[in-house]
Order: C-alpha cells, then structure tokens, then sequence
C-alpha cells in the first residue's frame, strides 16, 4: 500500500544536528525505524540510543540500513549524498536547502553510475502514513489510504493532503521531490511508481512555474495512467523573471508558465484546479465518478 | 545574482574571453578622458541590470571626446526605460566607453544549466544580437545546442562542430574553439547559471570579441566565491526585497492590494493565486520560511505595510510542526507592536490551531479569523475592497 517506502524501511541520518535530531525524534515516534546516524569523528559511540558512525560505507555495514535522509549543511550536502550511494543506499532523502547547483550537477552525474535513487533535494521527504516517515512532514495530517501525492512542494503539500485527510481520504504514499531545478526523482519517476502500485488508486500532482518537469509528466499520463489524476499548478500569478522562494520556481525567456503547464496537464486528462483550495473536493469527485462506473 | 555587463566583461577576460578595450566612470568629464586616452571613435553604454538598452537610447557612439562627454551626461544620471526594466525604469549610474569595432556579422552564444539533462548547455546561434528567447520561438532551427558533459566541460568538437554550425569561415574555427571553451570555463568556475555573449562578433579583420555580456551566478554557490559576491550592485533591487533578505524573508514586491505572510513557497504562490482566483490582486509574495518565529512575523509585517498599496493582509500559516498558539501569540505582538490599521485575515493549521485563534480573537485587534484558505481568500479580498 505504498511506494518507496513502508514498515521495513531502514533509515540512518547523515547530519544528526539541531534540525536532524529533532526531526529524527519525530520520526522515531511515527513508528519509523531509524537504526544509526553518520557522525564523522563520533564512530562508536551513540547519541539518543542511535549507534552513531564515522561514514555510510561503517553504517552500511553494521546496520544494513534501505534509506538514508540528509541534513547536512549546504556545502557539503551533494558530497553526504554521493556519499550514501557510493556506499549502496538504496534510498536517499536529502531535506536540505539551497546546494549549489554545480555541485547538484556532479552528484546527480553520479548518482547516474549507481542504483541509487535520490529524492530531492530541497524536499520535504516522503511518507507512507501508518508505515514510515522520511523527512520533516507533520505526520498527523496523515492517514493511511490509496491516494499518491507527489509535490514540489513543502507547506503546499500539506495544505493538500490536509484537505484529502478532513474529508476521510488517506494516501498511500506522500513524496516532495523539492523545489530546486536538479532534482533526483522527477514528476514522471513517481507517477511512474504510483501507476504501478495496485495499492495506490488516484494520484493528486502539485507543480509550480519553472521548467517542464509537469509537462512531460502530464505526456506520460496521457499514454500510460488510467487512475484518476487531479493537478494544481502554483504560480498563476507570478511574475516572469523572479525566483519565487524555490530555486527552481521562475519563469525564463517566457517559458516554465502556469498557463503552458495547465493546459499540458489538461490535455492529458488531468483534472486541474484553478484554486489550490479545491484539491481535495476534485479528487473526492473523481474518486466518487470512478466508483459509480 | 546579476552583475553589470562592464563586470561580466572583466570576468570573462580574466578566463581569456576576447572584450573590447574599454573602462568605466560616472561623470562625462570621465567618459570624455576615457575617449580622449583611447583616441578612437567610441561607443558610451549605460550599465544597468537590464537589457534592451540600445533600443531605450542608452548605447550611443561617440566620434570625439567631445561627443563621449556629452552623450555620457545624456545618459548618466538618467531613468532609462526598456523593454526589461518595466514602467519604472532604471537609475543610470555608470556608464562603460568601449573602442568601437569594424563589425562584419554578429552572433549569440550562451550558456544555461537544463534541468530536463542535469547538465550545462551551449547555444549557439546565427541570429546575434536578437532577444534569444524570440529566436526560439519564430525560428529554433537557428540555435544550435551541445549538451556539456560535467566533469570533462566543453570538448573540442563540440566547440568545432558549434563554429561551423555557424557558418564561421575555417580560418577562425580555431579561434572560436578557444572563445567558447574559456566562455565555458569561466561559467563552471564562478558557478554560473547563465553566461550570454549577445553579440558575439566576427570583425572585418577576422577577429572574435564578446560585445555585450551577461553573467548571472548561483546565489546558492556564493558562499564560495566571495569575491563575486562583492559585485552585487544594491542600487539594481528593491529595497524592500533587500529589507527582508536581512531577516531570511523571501519577499517579491506585487502590483496589488492585499499583503500575503505564508511561510513556504510553494503555499506563498499558492496563497497568491487564491487571492486572484477570489478576485483580488496580491501586493506581494512573501515566504516567511517552514519555521516562522514572532520576531520573523513582526520583521514580515513591517516590511508588508511599507507597501502604500496594500488595503488587507492575509496571513497564511501551515503550521505542522510548528504551534499555532505560538504563532498567534507573535502575529498579535508584532500587531501592537506597530499599531496596524489596516484589517488582518488569518488562516492558521496545525498544532493546537483552536488556542491558536482564541489568542487572536480574543487580542482586541482588528483580527478576521479564517478557516481554510478559500474562507481566508474571499474574506481578505471583500476587506481589501471596501477598504
């Protein structure tokens, strides 16, 4: 009942800071089982009951962990990243924000000779509710269910699957794959993976202005997924030019617009919303449509 | 990050990019020295963080020191408005006197990272001297692409195979192998997002210069490149959006009235677009980060109510982790605080959401508690109204 992710997913954390613990924590509670965390200098000793390691390669090793999710700063972020694949992870999430986008290019060259697949950077994780959480999501807006999410998004996503929750529909899995222009699994990658899952029976898509991840995700729908698929596009009114938060939210040489993605998406069967408040009530019809059939 | 073309210039030298010779100043008393020293004909072009310059009348060619000094204060000193700078337009500051050159064709080249490949890509193409993005609309035949490889940078046959896509004769193939490969050099080593050389010019005497340039640099990767980083000219941006940058806010100025405080862009956008949709028009956007402490919500409402246009705010806050009693607590402070006339709508998710809108209905301020975003965005936009 979910993709990626579910009760045997084994995390460590590279960059068990402030932000990595706390999260971490909240993690723990949710049920996710977390099994180490990659402190260089600190091998061998633990910190919260969580056995701590000098590399991935150590911790691959003693803890056969599937996952690892990334807190690290910045700078270093890309190389925490290469770092987990290098040493055979099969999953990496990476949380943080605002990584170079050479170093983004290398990594993801990188990730490119390995099996790994990476989600985000810039991302809020992914989480299967019920089974695992990977990343900085409230999890209690959360319920089990067979809606796929998948977003660029962070708070977005949540004002979403909030509303999918208060009308009782629960998701299979929750992915955001980050607003950055380098990103390591794309809009097509999860619908990819959610059209291929029997447990997941409608997909809600939330993209914004930049680049034509969207479009080419709404030409993949249109020839290969007959699930329900509701879209909203963020940046209607955003002005050309600008970086709208996201590194990889502007508008350049006229392209990457709301309208061109909209209308991409419409063309391909998805019912888009113009108002982000209407999410949950399309799907809601469309799942209510495809019962009556 | 943008940098002026005078800047871009001087970086792309240093990577051994052909520029014309040239120098900058800021009087016309400086313009006419520059032209008086390089004893040619000259051309004075106003530096600004902007293109279609020429057609706004800020290029202009001088034949005498004379003429340089004269159309430099036609210039320096001036609002130039283009096609790019909106209504508004842009102090002219500095202007950069270059030698003029015999010109026999003018090209583009440009690079620019896909995001669809993860890799830099070079265009070149014939139609110099044209908006690039126009080219590609009415004829994309003309640009021609080579996919960088990271790590091995532009290849030799690459830049071959761009030189004789342009039609370049076979005795500055070489030439132009070199250009475009420093051009590409200099891109990777100051993390570039875009380097645009519009024109790229062969002259009658078969050499290869960057006539104009343009560089943009990763604001992500500027913490590696200090010196780059000192470039940014402070006059080319609002000074609101440079206000909240001090305070991690991301804040866009908008045409509208009704303020926005979202914490996360992609709600902030999405907060934008309901205003819209309700039939009201956002002053701005502005992402207040996933945390959002009460001194952030007090920084973000000074810097929303400076903009005179804006007649309601709607505060939009999906909290998750974060509690909505505590963010209250900090929108109610930040409202005395700065004695706020204007009528406030608040939307607030998340942990305790219910002490959350006790605290604000209960503050005595002119608070319009709002539940959910569509509730939020038509109550905000009937303030906004009949304010």
């Amino acid at each position: 009942m979910s993709i990626l992710i579910d009760q045997n997913t084994r995390v460590i954390v590279q960059g068990y800071g402030r932000e990595g613990s706390f999260h971490t924590q909240q993690s723990i509670k949710y049920g996710t089982k977390v099994v180490g965390a990659v402190k260089p200098g600190k091998g061998g000793t633990t910190q919260d009951n969580l056995p701590l390691f000098n590399t991935v390669a150590e911790a691959k090793s003693a803890v056969d962990p599937t996952a690892s999710v990334i807190f690290v700063p910045p700078p270093g972020a890309a190389d925490a990243i290469m770092e987990a694949a290098d040493a055979g992870i099969p999953l990496v999430v990476c949380i943080t924000e605002g990584i170079p986008t050479f170093d983004m290019i290398r990594a993801y060259q990188f990730l490119s000779t390995t099996k790994t697949r990476l989600i985000g950077p810039n991302c809020p994780g992914i989480i299967s509710p019920g089974k695992c959480k990977i990343g900085i999501m409230p999890a209690h807006i959360h319920r089990p269910g067979n809606v796929g999410v998948v977003s660029r998004s962070g708070t977005l996503t949540y004002e979403a699957v909030g509303q999918l929750t208060a009308l009782g529909i629960g998701q299979s899995t929750c992915i955001g794959i980050g607003g950055d222009p380098i990103i390591g699994t794309n809009f097509r990658d999860a619908i990819e993976l959610f059209n291929a899952d029997p447990d997941t029976h409608a997909i809600v898509v939330i993209g914004e202005i930049g680049g034509t991840a969207e479009e080419t995700a709404a030409q993949y729908i249109r020839e290969n997924v007959k699930k329900p698929v509701v879209g909203f596009i963020a940046g209607q009114t955003a002005p050309p030019g600008r970086r709208m938060g996201h590194a990889g939210a502007i508008i350049s040489g006229g392209k990457g617009t709301a309208r061109e993605k909209m209308a991409a998406m419409k063309a391909a069967g998805i019912a888009v919303v113009d108002s982000p408040a209407q999410i949950g009530e399309t799907l809601a019809a469309r799942l209510a449509q495809v019962a009556s059939r | 990050m943008k940098i002026h073309e005078y800047q871009a210039k001087e970086i792309l030298k240093g990577f051994g990019v052909a520029v014309p010779e040239g120098e900058t100043t800021e009087t016309s008393e400086g313009a006419a020295a520059i032209a008086r020293k390089m004893g040619r004909e000259v051309v004075v072009k106003a530096q600004i963080h902007a293109g279609g310059r020429g057609k706004a009348g800020g290029v202009k060619i001088a034949k005498t020191p004379d003429e340089a000094g004269k159309v430099a204060a036609g210039i320096l000193g001036k609002t130039l408005v283009t096609a790019q700078t909106g209504p508004e337009g842009r102090l002219v500051r500095r202007v950069l006197v270059e030698e003029t050159l015999p010109i026999e064709r003018e090209l583009y080249l440009g690079i620019v990272v896909d995001r669809a490949s993860a890799s830099p890509v070079f265009m070149a193409s014939s139609a110099g001297g044209m908006e690039i993005e126009k080219v590609d609309e009415e004829s994309p035949e003309l640009i021609l692409r080579e996919t960088i490889r990271p790590g091995f940078g532009l290849q030799a046959f690459q830049a071959r195979k761009l030189a004789f896509g342009l039609g370049l004769p076979a005795t500055v193939v070489d030439q132009a192998s070199q250009f475009m490969t420093a051009l590409y050099r200099a891109f990777e080593a100051t993390d570039a997002s875009l380097a645009e050389i519009n024109p790229f010019v062969i002259t009658t005497d078969g050499r290869l210069l960057a006539l104009d340039a343009k560089m943009t640099f990763d604001d992500n990767a500027m913490f590696r490149h200090k010196d780059l980083a000192e470039l940014r000219d402070l006059n080319e941006e609002e000074p609101l959006e440079i206000e909240a940058a001090k305070y991690s806010l991301n804040y866009i100025k908008l045409d509208g009235t009704v303020g926005c405080m979202v914490n996360g862009a992609g709600l902030a956008m999405g907060t934008m677009d309901i205003i819209k949709y309700a039939g009201g028009s956002p002053a701005n956007f502005l992402d207040v980060g996933g945390g959002a402490s009460a001194e952030q919500v007090r920084h973000a409402f000074e810097i929303l109510l400076s903009d005179k246009n804006v007649r309601a705010v709607l505060i939009n806050i999906f909290g998750g982790i974060m509690r909505c009693d505590i963010v209250a607590q900090g929108v109610v402070e930040a409202a005395k605080t700065l004695g706020i006339k204007v009528p406030v709508v608040v939307r607030l998710e998340g942990t305790n959401v219910e002490q959350g809108q006790k605290i604000l209905s209960e503050s005595g301020l002119n608070f319009t508690v709002a539940t959910g975003m569509k509730d939020a965005a038509e109550k905000v936009v009937a303030l906004a109204r009949e304010a």
